[in-house]
């Protein structure tokens, strides 16, 4: 570990997946994940890395898609209408097994919606997103510092299920700067992966990329094998943050920088006297469902706090099978709830008695 | 003596191709040429939507499947991956000329060193035979019942004029594989566009006019002669754009 | 202690760069920070505004709601944030641009002409750094010390002259008085 820089999430995402290994970047102009794309522009040429600037979202994931078939690291970054039009290569690469990282700083939507920060992606990220039984691993970060963190990680768990990645973030921790303390670089992940497209060299049978099965018996068994996939990555790769959870009668659940905002307010909420915790997904795909569970044994309700009209609530109630209540503080549109807002609503949920 | 055998850059994969459609011969065509460069090791190849979309079982070398039209895109990928190898697409008409046609041009102006094997029979095949981006005027087909009317259908996409417009590509070029002449020519231009790529000059396209007596409705000899007749004269033969001879050009 | 700040201004008046200095005058004293800018077509001339928050700990939410300080540098930005202001927080002015005094009496006010001063003293553009040597001075976050590393670490390397007008700005706006 170097000291400590003030760096946009923005260009901490683009430092860190360098020094992951990453050499191939792929994107199209969109606010408000801009910096990414420059930081490459001006890096990618200077370590004999690629930056291309696609003439569209759809071409630069299928650029991504071609990287990904040779083996090597490769990722895309861009902001929500741009994902929407990235989905048909998703879809094609998580068909066939491919890994990569894509980029989703989010904005407010539908449509063309807002360059405000956003979390309404959820959904899209979370559930699939494109056609197709498939996931993504999606990853939240609420800082800069997990801004280059989280990259580093998305990139080695993409490499180890063979599942392209999703970082999940919003224009506000894509803005902002914090001191970073960025791991030391890595070599290149060159290594020829035993599947790859690569040329056969005259030495083996050629390598085939696809997600192309005619036979259904065949494409039925390849997405059992895929889930059987998904289902170690929801054993093995679960991570949360939790934060004064340990006497908590109330919990309040968010990620990214719905997450901080309401470590304000549960700061706030202790001072009065509410027995109130935050538990905050860092893997938003695999959904820390257990962990949610366990937490409704002994809290007597939850909060879900998103930029969202509310979707990962969804999954709130999803993991705690309704057994407490699940309530939702909720801005969308750009707009972003203040501390005293989330605490508001924490209030509201103890009961108002003590308000 | 040996006097025909399959190219070694095919598979023993059997053809799922209508008889007498041409896809057969322009697959012939490309595994000949990079049997004859000695590439066969170091080549990569992109798949379509389409018709071909199974070019992948039938090319011995490393394919990838791409999604309707990326080809380029994912070509693009594979290049700047790997700058050694050499890289093509097979794409038919609807893929390249229609949904890919973004793909198409910006690989072409670019000037991403790939080759592109262009097989434009004027029809939507795999789906069973809509209209085309290539259709002819007046060409009848399943969503052009009254033929091809330009007034609300437009026109035909002619690739090899358009694309040969642009700065960017090193290498464009027409044929058709309608008879033993044109096929040696093809041949010829086939191999022409994968030596261009090695010698790195860059995008180099061939447009290969092709039959589709299934949703033509005609005999494969009736298709043949249809190519002659309204495709080629749509569709005029040669190579319309070639940087190695602009650049001798401009040498003298 | 935690000090919540926001700058607001036009697009184009350096607000941003402030903010930068503070961020970067609270990571050479090793303290925990945020900048947060307004982003999107504002920047092209519209209104700008930034967050800064200086902390012994982690910083929560990086948005400032309610900042301790707050500076602006045009009207509609005090006509917006005046009642945002923490009771007690401190508000600085630039009195150039801005023809009305705070309203609340229970925050304190310091009025500034740094758009004259910038111009007066050759160093146009750079009222933003002066009303930041006001902060330095009647703000105890931070100190006067050691504002050349943090100006150094703001200033492009391709122009090493703006070192030395962005101390004497700063140095301008820390001497001032009423």
């Amino acid at each position: 570990m170097g000291k400590k820089v003030l760096m946009k999430g923005n260009e901490a995402i683009a430092e860190a997946a360098i020094r992951a290994g990453c050499r191939h970047y792929f994107g199209y102009p969109i606010t408000p994940q801009t910096e990414l794309a420059a930081y490459m522009a001006k890096r990618m040429p200077k370590i004999g890395g690629t930056f291309l600037q696609a003439e569209s979202e759809i071409a630069a994931i299928n650029m991504v898609y071609g990287v990904a078939a040779t083996g090597r690291r490769v990722m895309t970054s861009s902001s929500s209408p741009g994902v929407s039009l990235k989905q048909e290569g998703i879809s094609y690469i998580a068909g066939s097994d491919l890994p990569c990282l894509i980029v989703n700083v989010q904005r407010g939507g539908p449509g063309l919606g807002g360059i405000q920060p956003s979390q309404s992606d959820y959904f899209q990220a979370t559930k699939g997103g494109g056609h197709g039984d498939y996931h993504l691993i999606v990853l939240a970060p609420s800082s800069v510092q997990e801004m280059a963190d989280l990259t580093g990680l998305a990139f080695d768990l993409a490499d180890k299920y063979l599942v392209p990645s999703m970082l999940l973030a919003d224009g506000t921790i894509g803005q902002m700067m914090e001191p970073v303390e960025l791991a030391e670089g890595r070599e290149p992940v060159f290594t020829e992966k035993d599947w790859a497209v690569t040329g056969t060299k005259g030495a083996r049978k050629h390598h085939i990329v696809n997600s192309l099965y005619l036979v259904p018996e065949e494409l039925e068994a390849k997405n059992f094998e895929r889930f059987a996939r998904y289902a170690e990555i929801e054993k093995n790769e679960v991570r949360y943050e939790s934060f004064m959870m340990e006497d908590a009668e109330y919990c309040v659940v968010a990620f990214g920088i719905a997450a901080r905002i309401s470590k304000n307010a549960v700061v706030a909420a202790r001072k009065e006297g509410l027995k109130v915790g935050l538990i905050r997904p860092i893997t938003l795909w695999p959904f820390p469902k257990q962990v949610l569970a366990d937490a409704a044994k002994h809290v007597k309700g939850f909060l879900s706090v998103e930029l969202s009209m509310g979707q990962m609530v969804e999954d709130v109630k999803l993991a705690i099978d309704c057994s407490r209540k699940v309530a939702l503080c909720r801005r969308t549109g750009g707009m972003i709830m203040s501390p005293d807002e989330v605490l508001e609503q924490i209030r509201l949920l103890a009961g108002g008695d003590n308000a | 003596m040996i006097v025909f055998e399959k190219p070694k850059s095919m598979t023993e994969a059997e053809l799922h191709y209508c008889p007498g459609c041409t896809h057969g011969i322009i697959h012939r065509l490309v595994a000949e040429a990079i049997d004859a460069l000695g590439i066969e090791g170091r080549a990569i190849g992109v798949a379509p939507v389409g018709c071909a979309v199974m070019a992948y079982n039938y090319f011995a070398c490393d394919m990838v499947e791409a999604a309707h039209g990326r080809a380029p895109a994912v070509a693009t990928g594979i290049k700047r991956s790997l700058p050694e190898n050499v890289v093509f697409t097979y794409q038919g008409d609807g893929d390249l000329a229609s949904i890919g046609m973004a793909e198409t041009v910006h690989a072409a102006t670019r000037n991403e060193n790939i080759t592109v094997i262009f097989v434009n029979n004027a029809i939507y095949g795999m789906t069973g035979g809509q209209m085309a981006p290539t259709s002819l005027p007046g060409q009848v087909t399943q969503t052009s019942p009254y033929g091809r009317d330009v007034k609300t259908a437009g026109y035909p996409v002619k690739v090899a004029e358009l694309l040969s417009a642009l700065d960017g590509p090193a290498y464009i070029a027409r044929v058709a594989v309608n008879n033993v002449k044109n096929v040696r020519s093809a041949k010829k231009i086939i191999q022409q566009a994968f030596q261009n790529q090695i010698d790195g000059l860059g995008f180099s396209l061939v447009e290969v006019v092709s039959a589709c007596p299934t949703n033509w409705g005609m005999t494969p000899q009736k298709a043949l002669q249809w190519i002659d007749e309204k495709m080629i004269p749509y569709y005029p033969l040669g190579v319309y754009k070639d940087k190695r001879q602009e650049g001798e050009a401009s040498d003298k | 202690m935690t000090t919540e700040i926001l700058i607001a201004g036009f697009g184009g008046q350096g607000i941003l760069f402030a903010g930068k200095f503070l961020a970067n005058k609270g990571l050479l004293e090793g303290r925990h920070l945020s900048w947060l800018p307004s982003y999107g077509p504002e920047m092209r001339g519209g209104t700008a505004n930034c967050s800064v928050v200086l902390s012994d700990d982690p910083v929560g939410s990086p948005i400032v709601n309610t900042p301790d300080v707050l500076i602006v540098m045009n009207l509609p930005s005090l006509d917006k944030y005046e009642s945002a202001v923490v009771p007690g927080g401190k508000v600085f002015v630039d009195s150039t641009l801005i023809g009305r005094p705070v309203e609340r009496a229970d925050l304190t006010p310091f009025y500034v002409p740094a758009t004259r001063l910038a111009q007066e003293n050759g160093v146009p553009g750079l009222a933003n750094m002066i009303m930041v040597g006001k902060v330095l001075r009647e703000c105890d976050f931070t100190s006067f010390d050691g504002i050349e590393d943090a100006v150094r670490s703001v200033v492009s390397a391709k122009h090493p002259e703006m070192l030395d007008v962005n101390l004497k700005a700063l140095r301008l706006g820390y001497d001032y008085q009423d």
